[in-house]
Formats: C-alpha cells, sequence, structure tokens
C-alpha cells in the first residue's frame, strides 16, 4: 500500500460512521459504488430478517399504547438486553466495514480509530448513566431542563438533538444506498426509498420496543457474524497471530515490491502496518478527533435515549457496561477481520478491480470479499444481510430519537406546556416520524453525489459541543443556569457546525475550494468547540443575576438528591 | 419533591457517603481513562517509533499489546465501577431511601 492511499484511507477513516460513502468519498470513486449482478442469496437472506422483524414489529405494536411505550418500551427493557441494544445502536455498518477496511490498507491506524469510538463508554458510566436515569423520562433534554426554564433549554436540547440527527441520518442513508447498490445490485434510489420504508413501519408501529428489538437481533447477527471470520481467519493461522501478522506484512513487502520499490524501502513498508502511520499528522488534530470521540459519544440523543428504557439505575449501568464489552470486543475482531483480509481478500484476483485497482466495489468492501473467502457465497449473503440490517436498524433509533425531541421536548412541553394528553404526543410523535421518514429518503437522494465524509465526524463533534456541556454542567455544577446553559449550548453547537465548514474535510474536499485555503486547519473542531462550549456556560452563568439565576441554584440541591438515589424518580418510565 | 424530603435526605450521613464515595471514585476512575486514552494519543503523535519496535523476533510491535491493552482496560475498568456501583452504592440508596421514607 503505497503512501498515498493510506493517506486516503486515513481521511476515510474520519467518516468512519459515514459507512461506504465515506470511503468512496475519500476513495477513488468519489461516493459512487459501481452497481453489481443482483445477489439472490443476499436479497432472500434479508428478506428472512425483514420478515422475522415485522413479526416482532406486529407484536411490539400490540404493546405500544402511550407516548411512554413509544418513547421507551414502557421502561421494561433490562440492563443485559439495553446493553446489547446499544451496542447496536453504535456498531453500524460503517465500524464494521470502514474499520475492517482501514485496517486492511493501514492496519495499526485502525485500531487506533476504533480505540477513539470505544473510550467515551467508561465516562458515560462513570459521570452519566444512572444520573440520567434517576433524573430523566423520555429524552436528555428532560435531564438537561430539570431545574432550569422548560421552554429555552426545551429549544435548544431539540435543536441539538435534530441537528445531530439530521446529519447522522444523511450519512446513514446515503452509505445505506450506496451499500445496497453494491451488495444487492438494487438501483440507489430504491434502496433509500425501501431504507426509508421499512424504518418508518418500524417505528411507527413498534415504537421504542420495536426498534430496541431490531438493534438486538442485529447486534446478535453482526456479533456472530463478526466472530465466525475472525475464527475463521485465525484458524487459516492455526490460531498463532504471529503467523496472522507475518503474512500480512509479507504481502504488503510484496505488493510494494510489485510497485516497483527497492527491497528495502518495501520491507519498511511491509512492516508499517504494524505501527502508527500517517493517520495523525498533528497532535492537535489527533486530540481534538479524540475528544468528539470520547464526549460525542456522550451526547448523542439516540444513544442518551436508551437509558430511559430501563427500569432502574442500576440497569442503566449494567447496560453501558455490557454494551462496553460488546463493542470493545467487537472492535478487537475488526482488527482480526482487516488482518485476514489482507492475506484472503488483497492476494485474491477475484476480489480485485483489474481496471481501476484496489478492491473491486470499493475501498469498504474489505469484511464482504473476506466473508466470500471464508465463508463462500452464503456466508457472503448473510454478512451482505447484516450490514443492510445494520443500517436500517440505526436509522431507526435515530428517527425515534428526533421524533421524541419534537413531540416530548417541542409539542408537549414548550407548547402544550406540559399539559399534552398521551394520545396527542403520541400522534405528533408518529407525525413526525413519517415527516423525518420522508425528509431521510429525500436528502438520501440529494446527497447522492455529494461528498458527505464530514457529516459523522459532525455529527460527533456538535454532540461533545453542545449537548454534552449543557447536560453535565446541568447535572453537576451547582451554579449553573437557564441562560448560561441556553447562550453556551448554542455557542458549543454554532461554534462546531461553523468550524467544520472552513475545515480542510469541507471548505476544500467539499465546496471544492482550492488546497491550503481552509481557514481552519484541524481534523476536528471538538478541542476549540467544546472549550468555547464550556467557557460559555460558565461565565454567561457566574455573570447571571436574575431572579431565574436563583431558581435554577436553587433547585440544584433537589435535583443533585434525586440524581445521586432516584428518591422522586419514576420506579419505572412506564408512566 | 417536598423539601422536608429533601432536607432529611441531605442530613442523611449515608447520604453524604454515597455522594463522597461515588464522587470521588467515579472521577478517580475518570481521569485513568483520560490519562490512558490522551497518553496513547500522545504516545501515537509523539512517539510512533516506540510504538513500532518489534517485541523480541517476529513482525509484533509494541503498538499491538499496548492497543489491544487500552481497550481491554476499557472494558475492565467500567466492570469495576459498575460491579462496585451495583452493590456498595445500591446499598447505601436503599438504606438512605428506607431511612427517610420510613
Amino acid at each position: 500500500m503505497n503512501m498515498k492511499n493510506t493517506t486516503k484511507s486515513a481521511l476515510a477513516l474520519i467518516s468512519l460512521l459515514a459507512v461506504s460513502s465515506g470511503a468512496f468519498a475519500a476513495g477513488a470513486d468519489l461516493g459512487q459504488s459501481v452497481k453489481q449482478p443482483t445477489n439472490w442469496v443476499a436479497i432472500g437472506m434479508f428478506a428472512g430478517f425483514v420478515i422475522f422483524t415485522l413479526f416482532i414489529t406486529k407484536w411490539a405494536a400490540a404493546k405500544t399504547k402511550s407516548a411512554a411505550d413509544f418513547y421507551t418500551g414502557g421502561g421494561g427493557i433490562t440492563g443485559f438486553q439495553n446493553g446489547l441494544a446499544i451496542a447496536g445502536d453504535y456498531m453500524s455498518a460503517a465500524s464494521f466495514l470502514g474499520i475492517s477496511a482501514a485496517v486492511m490498507a493501514s492496519g495499526f491506524d485502525g485500531l487506533i480509530f476504533s480505540i477513539g469510538f470505544l473510550v467515551g463508554w467508561p465516562v458515560i458510566t462513570f459521570l452519566m448513566a444512572e444520573r440520567l436515569r434517576n433524573l430523566g423520562k423520555f429524552t436528555f433534554a428532560d435531564v438537561a431542563a430539570f431545574r432550569f426554564e422548560q421552554k429555552p433549554i426545551r429549544i435548544f436540547a431539540a435543536s441539538g438533538t435534530l441537528v445531530v440527527v439530521a446529519f447522522y441520518l444523511i450519512a446513514q442513508m446515503v452509505g445505506a444506498g450506496q451499500l445496497i447498490k453494491l451488495l444487492f445490485g438494487l438501483e440507489y434510489y430504491m434502496a433509500v426509498i425501501i431504507v426509508g420504508a421499512l424504518m418508518m413501519v418500524y417505528v411507527l408501529f413498534g415504537g421504542m420496543t420495536a426498534t430496541t428489538w431490531v438493534q438486538i437481533i442485529k447486534a446478535c447477527l453482526l456479533l456472530g457474524g463478526a466472530t465466525f471470520m475472525s475464527l475463521a481467519v485465525l484458524w487459516k493461522f492455526g490460531f498463532s497471530f504471529e503467523s496472522m501478522f507475518a503474512s500480512a506484512v509479507q504481502i504488503k513487502t510484496d505488493l510494494a515490491l510489485k510497485d516497483g520499490k527497492i527491497a528495502e524501502v518495501a520491507a519498511a513498508a511491509g512492516q508499517s502496518i504494524m505501527g502508527p502511520g500517517n493517520f495523525v499528522k498533528d497532535p492537535i488534530s489527533a486530540i481534538s478527533f479524540g475528544m468528539a470521540l470520547m464526549f460525542g459519544t456522550a451526547g448523542l440523543p439516540h444513544i442518551l435515549m436508551r437509558f430511559f428504557t430501563v427500569p432502574s439505575a442500576k440497569a442503566a449501568r449494567s447496560s453501558v457496561m455490557w454494551a462496553t464489552g460488546w463493542i470493545g470486543y467487537f472492535y478487537l475482531l475488526t482488527f482480526i477481520i482487516g488482518f485476514g483480509a489482507i492475506s484472503f481478500v488483497l492476494t485474491n484476483p477475484e476480489f480485485l478491480d483489474p481496471v481501476k485497482g484496489g478492491l473491486r466495489g470499493g475501498g469498504n468492501m474489505a469484511a464482504i470479499h473476506l466473508s466470500n473467502a471464508v465463508g463462500g457465497n452464503v456466508f457472503l449473503g448473510f454478512i451482505s444481510a447484516v450490514a443492510f440490517a445494520t443500517i436500517l436498524a440505526v436509522v431507526a433509533g435515530l428517527t425515534l430519537s428526533g421524533a421524541s425531541a419534537v413531540s416530548h421536548d417541542i409539542y408537549a412541553t414548550v407548547i402544550k406546556k406540559g399539559a399534552a394528553n398521551s394520545a396527542d404526543e403520541l400522534r405528533i410523535s408518529k407525525i413526525t416520524t413519517i415527516c423525518l421518514g420522508i425528509l431521510a429518503v429525500t436528502l438520501g437522494i440529494l446527497f447522492e453525489k455529494q461528498n458527505i465524509a464530514f457529516m459523522v465526524s459532525l455529527a460527533f463533534a456538535i454532540a461533545a459541543s453542545a449537548n454534552f456541556p449543557v447536560l453535565f454542567m446541568s447535572v453537576l455544577w451547582k451554579d449553573c443556569t437557564t441562560r448560561g446553559a441556553l447562550v453556551g449550548g448554542f455557542l458549543g453547537l454554532i461554534s462546531s457546525v461553523a468550524l467544520t465548514v472552513v475545515s480542510p474535510s469541507v471548505w476544500e474536499v467539499t465546496l471544492g475550494n482550492p488546497k491550503g485555503s481552509a481557514l481552519f486547519p484541524y481534523a476536528s473542531p471538538a478541542l476549540f468547540s467544546m472549550t468555547i462550549g464550556f467557557v460559555g456556560i460558565w461565565l454567561f452563568s457566574i455573570m447571571d443575576n436574575s431572579a431565574r439565576a436563583k431558581k435554577d441554584r436553587d433547585g440544584f440541591l433537589a435535583q443533585q438528591v434525586r440524581s445521586e438515589t432516584g428518591i422522586g424518580a419514576d420506579g419505572a418510565s412506564g408512566h | 419533591m417536598q423539601d422536608d424530603l429533601i432536607q432529611r435526605v441531605v442530613n442523611n450521613p449515608q447520604y453524604q457517603e454515597l455522594k463522597r464515595k461515588r464522587s470521588s471514585f467515579g472521577w478517580t476512575l475518570t481521569w485513568a481513562m483520560m490519562i490512558v486514552y490522551y497518553g496513547f494519543i500522545l504516545l501515537v503523535a509523539f512517539n510512533k517509533e516506540f510504538l513500532s519496535q518489534r517485541l523480541g523476533e517476529g513482525v509484533i510491535t509494541v503498538g499491538v499489546p499496548i492497543g489491544f491493552g487500552v481497550i481491554v482496560f476499557t472494558i475492565i475498568i467500567t466492570i469495576i465501577y459498575v460491579r462496585r456501583a451495583n452493590s456498595e452504592y445500591d446499598d447505601l440508596t436503599a438504606a438512605i431511601t428506607k431511612a427517610v421514607l420510613k
């Protein structure tokens, strides 16, 4: 692998969760995947998944009667189940395809990436999970606005939610379209419509219960498939990591020799996959990006929402523990899968594109081709179906959290001042779900040919700079006030979006301005925009001497008692 | 929630104990996680040679066990917190609830 490709894949990595589109965008084929012949095995497997999940939706629909059922599944989900569902929400198709492709391209650099996606979880566990569960009911705005003036904080939280959901959703929809075109040989627009329609069915009829079970099933399938693939790879090397790595180094060396490198340079290129390469260009970008991943995880609305589906603080803690375990295990597997792909995909002309070079179907196909190499056509179909199911489940979770922000935060709390009846609230969330579904499909089609590589990292940066600081300060800092949270939160939101727009990945790559013209040189704005958010909250809170500020500060004691002990919290979020 | 209930909780010594223990343990582990992760990132940024050193005769480098180690550390530190919270802190919480609600 030459330097150019390494840089390209590193760039693609920035958009890891943006599914295939990310790597395509940064790779040769700029978001355009080649339509493949129709794969009937994959379609059959996927149809099986859809039929099964539709039965679950039917069962869930019978249980989804009130707004509470819709938002939280009646609070009857266990810690273990919720842990799997959180893992399902988090292990998107991009983590799977993107990270394994990154490991195949540049080895160790892929590992650096996956670590970044994991380290936010302990922080959520230690500082947030149980407090969220004790304070909140349906959305993270319940927690952020607990002792503050409801209207402004709800509007802020709903904006934060919808902006994050929108960017995340576009990335997933475009990724879904590209991936399905590739895996199933369907037209792009059809793929996007199928995803949108199925997601609407799950969310509309089954609410949180159906969404949770779709996540759980998908998480099991994905973990099962990835485990099988990793074991198959390790088995071929007699379960020796050393020989697996040695084979990969040898292959990379041979490829460099074939490229016309002299022996010494080629050997160095081969060994380079075993250590850090070009991913971390400057320390500021590395730290900034690390912060976006670490703290963004604690500000993603669809993840935070999952804490309200469990009956107690204990179950909330157990669910993050299971989630962290599964996600960590999954990232270890993707590392093995990536190295397996070097040995069994890069060496097999069947998987290589004879014209353009690289993998047939684009860089993100590493895991998909590997499934074919180790398990034949049936396993290829299985993994393709799992990848599609993965996108579907993530999109459903996102839509549900967007719909809750509109119906619970805006409609029930801001417009109806908390006096909305459950039936009306449920109706509004269903209408919002339909609107979001249509919007997602439309945006998915509009953005087909756009470079959307920056969107998921933007979603993480916004979550880290707007949602997380407000949540963190309102729960843990006594002197935080409505005004401070509002101003600081919006400053974090605006600065993270603005800095992303003037960063190289948008200003130069997406908007087509000349190279080097970006005002903000770093890969992620989080280091700066998070600081702006926190300082804003602090400054505008300490300067706030209004009557409201006094009320906000006086309310801290009661909030703290409830957040620490759960006294006064609902036993289960079913009411 | 009524003010006298809150006062009873706040005046309960076990509540103060819970708050103090959870806060210090939670922050200690948070700092431990930050040091491990940002330490790793700084190592990647400033000392690539160290991570690229080979361990013994084979191709495996120092970076591989360290990287895997960070993942395993993340999982273990989470388990440590949750186990303690689900026993010790929950017992304290139950005792407080019992005492103040009678």
